[in-house]
């Protein structure tokens, strides 16, 4: 909303600074997004003059050279284009050293050889209007060298509000001026509409049917006739410019004068282009079109509006006019149509049919029925005064609120409240005075200030909350800053947030990369990842409105975003990285709501580091990387977990596991097979994925101590030959099991698989440790208990003593 | 016989002083001290010596073998350190050459690293941490926050909405619309006070969806929110609360300011500004504007309020009652914290995870 400020002061004019309006409207609720500047700049150096000579260019057949008195001894020199200039004339002169609207400086010049002082001024060159044809000649008594800015306006602020959808009312003028004025305690000036020239009762000429009254609560119109269509008188133009709207005509440009000052739209028709005197107001049929005033041609639908004639659709209601009715140069009879239409159906209506205009901005807020007669009032005053047009008796008014006007609501608002929702005291007075000055009305009653809300706020102030709010967004700036009471508070974060940032910070500190991927994915991630039909991977959350093929449906699994996070990194030049993410996951499943869980996942690609001066050629990921990162997440959350062989078709068959707490299976771990990444154009990777809320629910988050020796370990090798199908897992498992209560600890160090332990074959190297809490032990304690693991391994997995 | 002790050892003492190899000192402890060196035969002579004389020569003796050992022990000592720093002196590394092997410093991305931070400020304030669903019912996300039936958000312009499973259309063809991807993290109000009586403090972080994309708007993106209810939470407590809050992020010398606003489900509604950290009052100081607070001084950072009365209504717990508890709520944003913090170009860079841009923070 762009207010002119030298309007707004029409109706309030504080005795501040400008800076100090921006502040005040801003922090109650009026945000000043910009203010800019209308017109010129510099305005000593325009001023009134009187044309005394005006003589052709010697040189130049379009040029004149005039002499104007500016005030000054000497009358000025100046060389002047216009066709229309011609002595006798009083004028706006710019003199050297003037700034024009475009910031350009006007100096001392030659034309064609002539000496040329200053301009004569056109009105586009103040920015008044868009009329270059000729130069303004005024009418006014203002002495020579007066200035100029006293007799046009050629200069003002411009700003620029944000008004909250709360607040049609402040999309007019005068709901800024009330705003201003209950900031400020500065006289507020008479509603505009206070007088109004036109009458009521039965108007001849022209007739409405309201077929759809549940869409248009009020439809008025007023008929003028002996218009006389016209330019504007310049101090309506230049508002209208400086509003950021383009002068058309006298009509055209009354109507959107008054819907700048009001918040309430107009139109204006042709009355003797309204076939059949009468107006009907009904909804759209589907696919019916209409020709609008911008000369497209829209097709509506069943829920739209539309006002028509005997010869069909004239308008999209609150929306645009259409061409046939419009107002023309011949144009001497009009009917003004000032009507209301519910918010919510013209908001729709402009989007579906993508047309917004500054009607259909301010209806879309839902307006109040009663702006309809103040729009018709100030309306009417300026349509005599300004096209010499006469109203004719009456008003037309129908509508429900015609019928039956909408009553206005009284609310109680307790003082104290208010002090106790804002934390600060208000004084009764100061409550009572700030809704007084909004256009509520007060009274004092037994339970508190009883408060009647004007029509215009009657959609947005409906409770008590509502009366505090208009009473603490003017008392925001003198609000202290304290701190809640806290009782019971006890801030902290819970055992599963802590263990989630350490499983992420333990990737982290290993060099991992964190992501942060797309929810999003495309319905194609299941088959590139080779997922099974049936696979409950594929059972995704799917968009009903999705922005893109590629954004359609939300993941079931972090390895899509992490396979594009390695993608994008390696087409760019990082093809050697660990990525870890942590993030949520979906499927749809048959609940009211989706399975929403936190996955942690990491994926490792190429190199896993640069070689360096040591080493050569680094290691490349493998399942053993991407094992180790698992392994260092879950032990620090010191999870009891384990790994079995598992077929995941993303995976490749040979390296791949899933992953155990106890019989839970909760992730997955291995090399991504070989055409996973070739559709991700990506060399081998290795990743694993877990669910992080199961993993986390199943950490020791407290630990209990326990025990630790004094006395020294004993630590014994023992290689086992085993059959190669044997894995290292299940030999630990047996050698744990059997090595009995002194056995602290059992590891693998090495794997053989060769000529010396035969074909089919392979040992395993293990490191035992031993240890008592009471004693040291001796070989006689440790003898016993390895020949015990080495029975139970020959028994159960065929195991041979390598000796 | 004290005369011949007592030369031995000066003797003695100098010959050690003056070794300065190893190899010298041992050789000398060998002839002062060894099987056949003359000290050791003076002291086995004593026994011979008259009664009265064995005490005093005896003593001397010990003395002086003493003195010797212990200079012979101090010199060795000496010796095998300044060997042992000469050694050390040609043993060089060149210390600008990297560690080995690697410790690589992988990075938190930038959102998470800003998600903690606030939480880290938040529960320092009494605030708990609380999460919840990001695909969540239209009650939550809208209904139970004031949006009415025909509420501009709700349009499937700016909001997700879930397809239904299988044939889920209803009889006219359309999609049933209840379940969207939430348009922000206060639904969760609803379901926080469901599960906690008042007074409740907490703080809900998470992934949020709009549709919108461009250099400052992203279809996902995080926010977070902000909950306390007691008998007597006022709009100076936000005031208060969101001023160490935004000291704590922008720095200690920053301020906050409310602004009047809208929003359906808080009344009065406030945005909130925090002064711009990267100027004085809008100017830079050779004088121009400032770009990041466009010249107001203020920066906006969130929307915030009390709670509106109505929404105690759609607490199932009776013990939120608007007459008798009142509170506050916010809902700030993560990417524009982060980004302004630290002068983030362009929005999409947070979800595009080039390494080069990740290992710029965290």
């Amino acid at each position: 909303m762009r207010v002119p400020y030298e309007w707004l002061r029409e109706y309030c004019a504080p005795d501040i600074t400008l800076a100090e309006v921006e502040q005040l409207l801003t922090i109650s609720g009026t945000k000043v997004e910009a203010i800019h500047h209308h017109g010129v700049t510099g305005l000593e150096s325009f001023v009134v003059g009187r044309v005394l000579t005006c003589e052709q260019h010697p040189d130049a057949d379009r040029l004149r050279v005039c002499t104007v008195d500016v005030g000054g001894d000497e009358p000025s020199q100046i060389v002047c284009g216009a066709p229309n200039v011609a002595a006798g004339q009083t004028v706006g002169v710019a003199r050297p050293g003037a700034v024009m609207p475009d910031g350009t400086k006007l100096k001392k010049a030659k034309l064609r050889g002539v000496e040329s002082n200053g301009m004569i001024l056109a009105e586009d060159e103040v920015g008044i209007g868009q009329d270059h044809a000729g130069i303004m000649e005024l009418e006014t008594e203002a002495p020579n060298g007066s200035p100029l800015a006293a007799v046009i306006p050629i200069s003002t602020d411009v700003i620029e509000f944000e008004i909250t959808p709360n607040r049609p009312d402040c999309l007019g003028i005068y709901g800024i001026a009330r705003e201003l004025h209950a900031a400020t305690g500065a006289e507020l000036r008479p509603e505009p509409w206070a007088e109004d020239p036109g009458t009521g009762g039965k108007l001849a000429g022209l007739e409405v049917d309201v077929q759809s009254p549940d869409l248009c609560p009020r439809f008025t119109a007023r008929v003028f006739e002996d218009v006389t269509i016209a330019a504007s008188p310049r101090w309506l133009k230049a508002r209208l410019m400086a509003a950021g709207l383009r002068p058309i005509n006298n009509v055209v440009d009354i109507t959107n004068y008054v819907m700048l000052l009001t918040g309430q739209p107009l139109h204006a028709f042709d009355l003797d282009k309204v076939a059949g005197g009468r107006l009907v107001v009904r909804n759209a049929r589907d696919g019916e079109r209409i020709e609008t005033l911008d000369g497209e041609t829209r097709t509506l639908d069943g829920e739209m509006v539309v006002i028509e004639d005997a010869d069909g659709p004239t308008s999209i209601a609150g929306i645009m006019g259409g061409a046939r009715s419009e107002i023309s140069p011949a144009t001497t009879r009009v009917a003004l149509e000032v009507a209301t239409w519910i918010g919510h159906n013209i908001k729709r209506t402009s989007n579906r049919l993508a047309l917004r205009s500054e009607a259909s901005g301010r209806f879309e807020k839902g307006l109040a029925p009663e702006q309809a007669l103040w729009a018709q009032a100030v309306a009417t005053k300026l349509l005599v005064e300004l096209t010499g047009a006469r109203v004719a008796p009456g008003t037309l008014d129908a509508g429900p609120f015609a019928v039956q006007p909408w009553p206005e609501q009284t609310i109680v608002l307790r003082e104290q409240r208010v002090s106790a929702i804002l934390g600060m005291e208000i004084p009764t007075e100061r409550q009572r005075a700030l809704l007084q000055a909004l256009g509520f009305t007060v009274e004092q009653s037994d339970a508190g200030l009883a408060v009647t809300v004007p029509g215009f706020r009657r959609n947005d102030v409906t409770r008590e909350a509502d009366l505090i709010e208009e009473v603490a967004r003017f008392e925001l700036d003198g609000l202290p800053a304290t701190l809640p009471k806290r009782r019971g508070a006890g801030g902290r974060l819970s055992t599963a947030q802590q263990l989630r940032r350490r499983a992420v910070d333990v990737l982290v500190g290993r060099g991992a990369y964190e992501a942060v991927g797309w929810s999003f994915t495309d319905a194609a991630l299941g088959d590139r990842l080779r997922l099974a039909q049936d696979d409950p991977r594929r059972d995704t959350v799917v968009l009903a409105n999705p922005m893109s093929e590629e954004h359609s449906e939300l993941r079931s699994t972090l390895l899509g975003s992490l396979l594009d996070v390695a993608r994008l990194n390696a087409a760019r030049g990082t093809s050697d990285l660990v990525l870890c993410e942590q993030g949520a996951v979906y499927q749809r499943g048959d609940a009211e709501l989706p399975h929403e869980h936190r996955a942690l996942g990491a994926l490792a690609h190429g190199h896993l580091h640069q070689p360096t001066w040591t080493i050569a050629e680094p290691t490349t990921a493998d399942f053993f990387t991407a094992k180790a990162l698992l392994g260092a997440v879950l032990d620090t959350l010191r999870i009891e977990w384990s790994v079995r062989r598992t077929d995941e078709p993303f995976l490749h068959p040979g390296r791949a596991a899933e992953v155990l707490v106890g019989d839970d299976v909760i992730g997955w771990v291995g090399e991504l097979h070989p055409l996973v990444c070739a559709e991700w154009d990506l060399g081998a990777a290795a990743a694993f994925e877990i669910d992080l809320d199961r993993a986390v629910a199943s950490a020791v988050a407290v630990p209990h101590y326990a025990d630790v020796s004094v006395f020294p370990p004993v630590r014994r090798d023992l290689a086992l030959t085993v059959d190669r199908s044997v894995t290292a897992g299940d030999l630990v498992e047996v050698v744990r099991a059997s090595g009995g209560a002194l056995l602290a600890d059992a590891g693998v160090f090495d794997v053989y698989e060769g000529a010396q332990v035969g074909e089919g074959k392979k040992s395993i190297a293990l490191r035992l440790v031993f240890q008592a809490l009471d004693r040291t032990l001796a070989d006689a304690d440790v003898d016993p208990a390895i020949a015990k693991i080495v029975k139970q391994a020959s028994d159960r997995l065929g195991a041979q003593q390598r000796v | 016989m004290i005369e011949k002790i007592e030369k031995i050892e000066s003797d003695g003492l100098t010959a050690i002083s003056a070794a300065t190899t190893s190899d010298a000192l041992e050789e000398l402890r060998i002839a002062l001290l060894g099987r056949k060196a003359e000290l050791p035969n003076l002291l086995r002579g004593v026994a011979e010596l008259a009664p009265e004389e064995r005490g005093a020569v005896g003593k001397r003796a010990n003395q002086a073998r003493g003195a010797l050992e212990h200079a012979i022990d101090a010199a060795k000592t000496a010796l095998s350190t300044a060997e042992l720093e000469q050694r050390l002196a040609t043993d060089t590394v060149d210390v600008t050459l990297p560690g080995d092997p690697p410790q690589l410093a992988g990075r938190r991305h930038l959102i998470t690293q800003t998600i903690r931070e606030l939480e880290d400020v938040f529960v320092g304030l009494g605030f708990t941490v609380m999460e919840g669903n990001e695909v969540e019912l239209v009650h939550y996300n809208f209904d139970a926050l004031n949006h009415d039936p025909t509420h501009p958000a709700r349009d499937g312009s700016d909001t997700f909405y879930v397809a239904r499973k299988g044939d889920g259309q209803q009889p006219d063809g359309s999609s049933p619309r209840d379940l969207v991807l939430r348009t922000h993290t206060s639904p969760m109000q609803i379901r926080a006070m469901n599960e906690n009586p008042p007074p409740l403090y907490v703080v809900i972080p998470g992934r949020v969806y709009r549709r919108d994309s461009d250099a400052t708007h992203t279809p996902q993106f995080h926010q977070v929110e902000g909950l306390a209810v007691d008998a007597d939470i006022t709009l100076a407590d936000l005031k208060g609360t969101l001023l160490r809050f935004a000291q704590a992020i922008f720095g200690g010398e920053r301020d906050v300011r409310l602004r009047g606003h809208f929003f359906p489900f808080t009344e009065p509604s406030v945005e909130v500004d925090v002064s711009c950290f990267n100027c004085k009052d809008g100017h830079l100081r050779d004088g121009s504007r400032c770009h990041l607070c466009r010249g107001e001084g203020w920066i906006e950072i969130l929307g915030a309020g009390e709670v509106d009365p109505n929404i105690y209504d759609y607490v199932e717990d009776d013990r939120y009652d608007a007459e008798k508890v009142q509170g506050f709520a916010w809902g700030m944003g993560v990417e524009r914290i982060a980004f302004l913090k630290h002068g983030v170009a362009d929005l999409r860079l947070f979800f595009d995870n080039d390494v080069r841009f990740l290992r710029q923070f965290g």
